[in-house]
């Protein structure tokens, strides 16, 4: 089992003139769950996409559970799974047949079984062969979940997995994601707004900002270094501390 | 809770069936959930067989040896409507991934983008036989014209239409994928552009001399030359149809290639997560 899950190293990703990522050298550990925090465009979600090879770096490495995840993303794919309320399933196939189709695309010989098992695990019994498109949102984030276990991966990265739920169904997949890692030992990074759900699940955080990891500590151990009484406390700090990097001072 | 059931089997493998047929499991199921698609599928070749085949009835009256070949013009559109369904069938269901923002679900899976590829030509064949056939069986009791009467000639200008026109579909995907989906309208409408050179329902010889050369490029006018042999003299040209073959296979392996290449462009421009409404 390798140490680190996910390692980067001067990963930079660059749209034409905007930096989006800059020069992330940072690792995870496996069997962890790690929070990738920060602000509207600080660049969570250009990250997650590297790690998941749905976007080439401009440069920089990127190392997932071994395996070069540029030159070599297939290797390793079959054993990762990503969940977002923002990326959809398709809303007119039933939530059984989306995931037909995701045990297929993920190698799975037993589709039924592991459908079941999912229905079971996550409560999707009552509308399983109901459209995707008419679920309520706490429905369709189950359905999301569902699909980002599908293989059971053993590196899972999810942004904003509660977002726009109630508390109850929050509560409800936090529970269940707590569980899945303590039962498998899986690794998952977790891009989120949510300050609760991140004390609550994750014994690493990462704080980005403009493009760049600015800090890293365990919950409790950033809220002290900060000398705050909370983790949104120390979110706000470091959003609105003036770091801009150098070639954005220049410009302005 | 991890157990057997949720281990990948085969997806670390280059090329897997099953990936490609998890893809089409995906498209039938899509076309499933909506009666009016079906219908829509074979609602123009219908309208189009109807509206040409009566038009066939009344140009019998002509002297023309040409025109009395028996179902010229029921043959020519409902083989013009192979290729032009074959190019939607590539194109739309391209589109239905774009509809519903669903690529970076699938490329975070261990799909290739070759396999998604394959898997639109699969659906574009179902589509375009769905398309295609009911028009074909309803010119029998209509126009006592039976398209099937050409026998395996017919199978070698279906095989070869239909690869012509996915290799168009899959170029214009990659455009809608390069451009987005500003650029949707042409998985309408891009076929067109070689329909007036592809001697559909006339010879390669009436256009300009300039054009001719850029006609016989395409297979699609070899096909629809051999058409008329088999028709008018009852010959099947074996040379039309290898010709058709060989530019099919360039066709074919260029359309590929700039699927491929746009699609790593995308992966480059982040445009796998942008797509959508």
């Amino acid at each position: 089992m390798n140490t680190f899950a996910i390692r980067t190293e001067n990963l930079t990703k660059t749209f034409e003139n905007v930096t989006a990522v800059n020069d992330i050298s940072m690792e995870v550990k496996s069997g962890t769950i790690t929070a990738l925090l920060g602000g509207n465009g600080a660049g969570k979600t250009t990250t997650i996409a590297m790690l998941l090879g749905l976007l080439l770096p401009t440069s920089g490495k990127i190392e997932i559970l071994g395996e070069d995840m540029v030159k070599s993303r297939h290797r390793v794919l079959g054993r990762m799974n990503f969940g977002s309320p923002y990326v959809d399933l398709p809303k007119r196939l039933t939530v059984r047949e989306n995931l037909r189709v995701f045990t297929g695309l993920y190698g799975l010989l037993h589709a039924k079984a592991r459908i079941d098992e999912l229905s079971a695990a996550l409560a999707l019994e009552e509308f399983i062969d109901r459209p995707t498109g008419q679920l309520s949102s706490g429905q369709r984030t189950r359905v999301a979940l569902a699909k980002a276990l599908i293989n059971a991966p053993s590196l899972l990265l999810l942004d904003e997995p509660t977002a726009s739920l109630d508390p109850d169904t929050g509560d409800w997949i936090r529970s269940y994601l707590e569980e899945y890692a303590r039962e498998t030992g899986a690794t998952i990074l977790l891009a989120s707004h949510n300050m609760n759900e991140v004390n609550r699940l994750c014994s690493d955080v990462l704080m980005m900002k403009q493009g760049q990891v600015v800090d890293r500590g365990t919950p409790a151990g950033l809220v002290e270094k900060y000398g705050r009484e909370t983790l949104e406390q120390v979110f706000l700090d470091i959003a609105r501390r003036d770091d801009a990097l150098p070639q954005q001072k220049a410009a302005q | 809770m991890k157990d057997f059931h949720a281990v990948p089997q085969y997806a670390d493998r280059p090329f897997d069936l099953r990936r490609i047929g998890a893809m089409g499991l995906r498209y039938l199921y899509l076309l499933r959930s909506s009666w009016t698609r079906v219908i829509e599928l074979a609602y123009w070749p219908l309208m189009q067989m109807i509206l040409w085949g009566f038009m066939t009835q009344f140009l019998l009256t002509s002297d023309s040896p040409v025109i009395k070949a028996a179902g010229m013009l029921i043959a020519a559109v409902l083989l013009w409507d192979v290729m032009f369904r074959s190019n939607i069938g590539v194109a739309v269901s391209f589109l239905e991934e774009m509809w519903s923002r669903n690529l970076a679900q699938l490329f975070a899976s261990p799909l290739r983008p070759y396999e998604w590829a394959l898997s639109l030509l699969f659906i574009s064949l179902v589509r375009t036989i769905i398309g295609v056939i009911p028009a074909a069986l309803l010119a029998i009791p209509l126009y006592s014209y039976s398209i099937f009467d050409m026998g395996l000639p017919l199978i070698a200008f279906f095989m070869n239409l239909m690869i012509f026109g996915s290799a168009v579909g899959l170029a214009v995907s990659a455009m809608v994928l390069r451009y987005g989906m500003g650029a949707e309208s042409l998985a309408w409408v891009g076929i067109f552009l070689v329909a007036p050179i592809s001697g559909i329902y006339y010879p390669i010889a009436i256009l300009p001399d300039w054009l001719e050369p850029i006609a016989w490029a395409l297979p699609s006018a070899h096909v629809f030359e051999g058409m008329r042999a088999v028709l008018t003299d009852g010959v099947f040209q074996m040379d039309l149809f290898i010709n058709a073959l060989m530019l099919n296979a360039l066709f074919l392996t260029a359309g590929f290639s700039i699927f491929l290449y746009v699609f790593r462009v995308a992966r480059i421009k982040g445009m796998l997560l942008q797509m959508g409404e």
